[in-house]
């Protein structure tokens, strides 16, 4: 296997178990009641090997890597561009890794299998491909192509008020990526040959028309201050018009206040997996997009934005940590704080020190591990007792140990335990925030506000424990099975491990993204004011 | 152009000649045939035999550049894709007629004569070079679609829908006569050629001596003339405000005659329109019209027709996905989706730029695919439920799986999510709006985006009743294989070219380059002759 084609096969290979399934399905072949969930299972673990061997072999110092690249529609300039940089290589490995456990946790699924399984591939494939697309016409496609197995995977298989999360999932963020369309469209038929950036194509030909959908010359372009300095939109400046179309499109998917209200209600209905994707991968796109397309396309929009930002995603944290203290639903509470440490990303990111907008990635990351953990452990009690009332229960500690130690420990790595992969990246955003540009406003006021969501964190999760696990046990729960199945185990442990290894050795991971993000955060902070 | 009809006249007409052959033809046989025989198989087979040969003559001459009858019928590539496009449409719609439990066996003979008379009708509507085949054509396949309208014989929602829509056809195409009279009272010619000309050549100097002037009538009659054509051709799109007629006629029409009617009169009215609006009303001349750098027209002496029409666009589009939402009915739905389509393709008529033309035709083709298969679904369901409501839907996707798949993806195309058929439509389209730029177009880009995530929201009803509900009576569905057959046909066209659109992107390049200055070879020869009015306005103050 060359490696121009592994991102491509590790794209597309869910793609083709989903055929596979839905093949079987069509030619009503006589299979035992779980290949479909082997097929997925083995499907995602393939792909995770092969983002094994993508971190193995990825140069954190060599830019663009794992190149796939050749023209796909000429008329429009088009390209089939797949590659990866230290960010995306972050996120790829955290895409399949989770997208296994979330697999290997589907395994109470029994109602329409083929369709779930198949569902779950394609959307695999989607996020694979958001993270790999270099095109920005490609990377639209991909982005869109997660919303509908979304909505699927909601609306059929979710709980009680699956209609109404799966089309508010679906319109918010539909909403937001129509604006973002218009964003891409207005970059590419404003992007043009500058001195030194000649626009071409895969084949080496010239563009038509002079536009390009390709990042790395936009971003180049951009870099140069080309969209600076491009014709206002409505009466705005270019750059901050498209920022902003671009902007609302990812902050929906983050999401960030006031586009939120989506999150609590597509979590509380869908089923366990699709929860875990949902905060482990899907909630990354939308930070991922802002990195790669806001701050290296418009670096000068960014930096009059940063401000801005770092407010909203201060709110986020603060609020979010409010509201999550009035939740007696345990996965409305665990979505609500999706919403706060994702704030901790955007604070992060809006400072752009070195040290900001690593421990923004690097909570991504841990967030990715941390919240799917949290959104299993809800699981394997909701499968228990079909109640998720945090009051209900009482005394958990005694009845069921190693559950109760889990969820401990995943409530510790939530609230930034040092040693636990949480904290590393909420420590280094106040460090980053406290020490930003001066040219990017005063950040200290708000690194102070946001701090105070440690301790209000803290109670939530210690309040929720002290009502689930300690006191009195309630009687009614007693003929509960206490033990872990061995599914369970399989998803909760390696979280578990990882969750302790990433808090006490965060190096592999700032080795990966480090080089791309500083010279991210660099490029913003000296760009001209826009 | 020529001196009198020739021979050569004829070959360029051929397919329309073969399509009145099979007309006539067919009324024959339906004539001669014994009164009890079924016609069903016979005639529809005469029919799709006819649209085959006519589709082939159709795609033989398609790069060939000629006007015929004294200038009166254009050969060029845009007419030619057009006609394509009406043939594959009329194809699926005698299938699909065959098919459909709603139609009178005895009665097939009528059907199927008068569809291809509707089909000849939009042949002259897309060929058009002149205002009289123009309003000839439109009539054509106005009065015809009444009589189809109302088929569905002591039905009541057909005879009405039948007397509303003669009641608008009416009116409408009254007032495009009055248009049609006032242009001709202002240039002489009835000739889109000719008038071009004429305005190119004396039309300017009136213009601005008519503003000079003051009051004098040249320039608001050109105005006029210009928005009561438009009025005839709107109706035929249904624009707001000339779509009263379209739910209740959609409801109320056979469901083949509503899928044929969603898109082919439709697409004929686009065609006249760009025949009209770009063929009269291009600038002439090296280094304008499309040949500028960025390809866009400006619509001559100023006139705020493209303002006009960018308000109908957004009252259009926003009026057709707000109205869709509370809809029960498949059909009604579809009936405000297609008014909501309509205003998405007129901001094409916006921007009169090449680019914008394009994304016109190449979304009339993408609309056929989705919107057609769309309804043929809603056909079969109804033949097999007995149901048009959303309700009844419940369920589908495990009662008939094939089929809910392939409305999902109907729906999904219609919604314009990639990686579907429907999103590459929009995206030319919203591309030609933000090409184009300025203050206004952006809002209407903005409004037209914010749109399509509204019409999210009433086809996933339909979404959602198929997947997420399930039915009181699970028993599965006996589609038949031919219904399965054309929603495949509909839907793998709708599948791979939201992936691969080349094969559809470049013939409607070639179709709308006939209109980049210098003129087109076909017309150009056409003498200029600077001739005075008939009527002296000038002279009149």
């Amino acid at each position: 296997m060359s490696n121009s084609n592994l991102l491509t096969i590790m794209t597309f290979l869910p793609t083709v178990g989903a055929f596979s399934i839905l093949l079987i399905k069509l030619l009503k072949l006589k299979v035992p009641e779980r290949t479909f969930y082997g097929i997925t299972i083995a499907t995602t673990f393939v792909n995770m090997l092969l983002a094994g061997k993508l971190w193995s072999e990825f140069d954190p110092n060599g830019g663009v890597q794992f190149v796939h690249h050749f023209v796909w529609i000429r008329e429009f300039n088009i390209e089939y561009f797949m590659g990866v940089d230290g960010i995306s290589v972050s996120m790829i490995i955290l895409t399949t890794l989770v997208s296994f456990l979330a697999a290997i946790g589907s395994y109470n699924i029994t109602k329409k299998p083929a369709g779930f399984f198949a569902l779950f591939l394609l959307l695999e494939t989607g996020m694979m491909g958001t993270f790999c697309a270099l095109d920005m016409f490609l990377f639209y496609i991909f982005w869109e192509v997660m919303l509908l197995p979304m909505y699927f995977l909601i609306g059929v298989w979710g709980g009680p008020r699956k209609e109404y999360a799966a089309i508010k999932f679906f319109l918010y963020t539909l909403a937001g990526s129509v604006l973002m369309l218009l964003a891409i469209i207005a970059l590419y038929y404003t992007s043009k040959s500058m001195p030194g950036i000649e626009l071409t194509m895969a084949d080496g030909t010239k563009t038509v028309g002079d536009h390009t959908f390709n990042v790395l010359s936009l971003q180049a372009l951009g870099q140069a201050g080309l969209f600076a300095g491009a014709n206002p939109i409505l009466g705005i400046a270019f750059s901050k018009i498209v920022f902003v179309g671009l902007f609302i499109g990812f902050a929906i998917k983050v999401p960030m206040f006031p586009f939120h209200t989506w999150l609590p209600d597509a979590h509380v209905e869908a089923p366990t997996p699709i929860s875990v994707i949902l905060a482990g991968v899907l909630l990354k796109m939308g930070t991922y997009g802002m990195l790669r397309f806001n701050y290296g396309i418009l670096p000068e929009a960014a930096k009059w934005a940063a401000y801005g930002i770092a407010v909203f995603g201060v709110i986020n944290i603060v609020y979010a940590a409010l509201v999550c203290m009035a939740q007696k639903d345990l996965k409305k509470l665990i979505a609500y704080s999706s919403v706060s440490h994702m704030g901790f990303v955007l604070l992060g990111m809006a400072a752009c020190t070195p040290q900001g907008i690593t421990g923004a990635v690097y909570q991504m990351w841990s967030h990715g591990i941390v919240s799917p953990m949290l959104f299993l452990l809800v699981g394997v009690l909701y499968d228990r007792a079909h109640t998720r009332n945090i009051e209900g229960f009482g005394g958990l500690a005694s009845f069921m140990p190693e559950y109760s130690g889990l969820t401990g420990l995943a409530f510790f790595a939530s609230l930034g335990l040092p040693g636990l992969a949480g904290f590393v990246g909420e420590v280094l955003v106040f460090i980053g925030g406290w020490g930003a540009d001066a040219s990017l406003g005063n950040f200290q006021p708000l690194v102070m506000v946001s701090v105070t969501s440690v301790i209000i964190t803290a109670a939530y999760y210690l309040w929720t424990m002290q009502r689930m696990f300690l006191g009195k046990f309630n009687e009614k729960w007693s003929n509960l099975n206490p033990n872990l199945t061995l599914a369970e185990r399989l998803t909760l442990w390696p979280l578990a491990v990882l969750t302790i290894v990433f808090g006490i050795f965060p190096m592999p991971i700032f080795a990966l993204m480090n080089p791309a993000l500083h010279e991210l955060a660099r490029i913003v902070v000296s760009s001209a004011s826009a | 152009m020529t001196a009198g009809v020739s021979l050569a006249d004829l070959g360029h007409f051929l397919p329309e000649l073969i399509l009145g052959a099979t007309v006539v033809s067919l009324c024959l046989a339906d004539t001669l045939m014994d009164a009890q025989s079924p016609r069903k198989k016979p005639l529809g087979l005469l029919a799709i035999g006819g649209v085959f040969v006519a589709f082939l003559a159709c795609l033989d001459s398609s790069g060939e550049m000629a006007s015929a009858f004294y200038g009166k019928i254009a050969i060029d590539p845009l007419g030619s894709f057009f006609k394509l496009v009406f043939l594959a449409i009329t194809a699926i719609t005698i299938l699909t007629s065959a098919l459909s439990k709603e139609l009178p066996e005895r009665n097939f003979g009528e059907y199927y004569t008068l569809l291809l008379a509707v089909t000849f009708g939009m042949f002259l509507m897309a060929g058009s070079n002149d205002l009289l085949i123009a309003y000839l054509g439109i009539e054509m396949v106005s009065i015809v679609s009444f009589a189809m309208v109302g088929f569905r014989l002591r039905n009541k929602r057909s005879s009405e829908a039948a007397l509303k829509y003669v009641v608008y056809g009416g009116a409408a195409s009254g007032i495009m006569l009055f248009g049609i009279s006032l242009l001709y009272g202002l240039f002489g010619y009835t000739d889109f050629t000719e008038i071009h000309h004429a305005l190119n050549a004396w039309g300017v100097q009136y213009f601005e001596q008519g503003l000079a002037t003051g009051g004098s009538p040249f320039p608001i009659t050109l105005l006029l003339a210009v928005t009561f054509i438009f009025a005839g051709i709107g109706y035929k799109i249904a624009v707001v405000p000339f779509h009263m007629w379209s739910p209740d006629v959609y409801e109320g029409a056979p469901t083949p005659f509503t899928a044929f009617l969603s898109v082919g009169p439709k697409a004929a009215g686009f065609a006249m329109l760009i025949r009209i609006f770009i063929g009269v009303f291009i600038p002439e001349g090296e280094g304008t019209g499309f040949s500028a750098e960025n390809g866009i027209m400006d619509f001559p002496f100023d006139l705020p027709i493209p303002a006009l029409l960018g308000c109908i666009a957004a009252a259009t589009m926003t009026f057709g996905n707000l109205a869709a939402i509370p809809q029960t009915n498949v059909k009604r739905l579809l009936a405000y989706s297609s008014i909501a389509h309509a205003g998405y393709l007129l901001m094409g008529f916006v921007v009169l730029s090449e680019s914008a033309l394009q994304a016109v035709i190449i979304y009339v083709v993408f609309y056929y695919f989705m919107n057609v298969g769309a309804f043929t679904v809603c056909q079969a369901v109804r033949d097999l439920t007995g149901s048009e409501e959303i309700a009844d839907y419940a369920g589908l996707g495990t009662r008939a799986p094939l089929l809910a798949v392939f409305m999902t993806v109907f729906l999904v195309s219609l919604t314009g999510l990639p990686p579907v058929a429907g999103f590459i439509a929009k995206f030319y389209l919203f591309y030609a709006v933000i090409e184009h730029g300025g203050y206004w177009f952006w809002a209407l880009a903005v409004l037209a985006a914010i749109n399509s995530a509204i019409s999210l929201f009433y086809y996933f009803n339909i979404v959602k009743a198929m997947w997420l509900r399930s039915a009181e009576d699970e028993t599965p569905l006996q589609v038949s294989p031919i219904y399965s057959l054309i929603c495949a046909a509909m839907a793998i066209p709708t599948l791979i070219f939201g992936l691969y659109w080349t094969p559809v992107s470049e013939p409607a390049k070639e179709a709308i380059s006939i209109y980049r200055s210098p003129k087109p070879a076909g017309i150009a020869e056409a003498p200029l002759k600077p001739q005075e009015p008939t009527v002296q306005i000038a002279e009149s103050k």
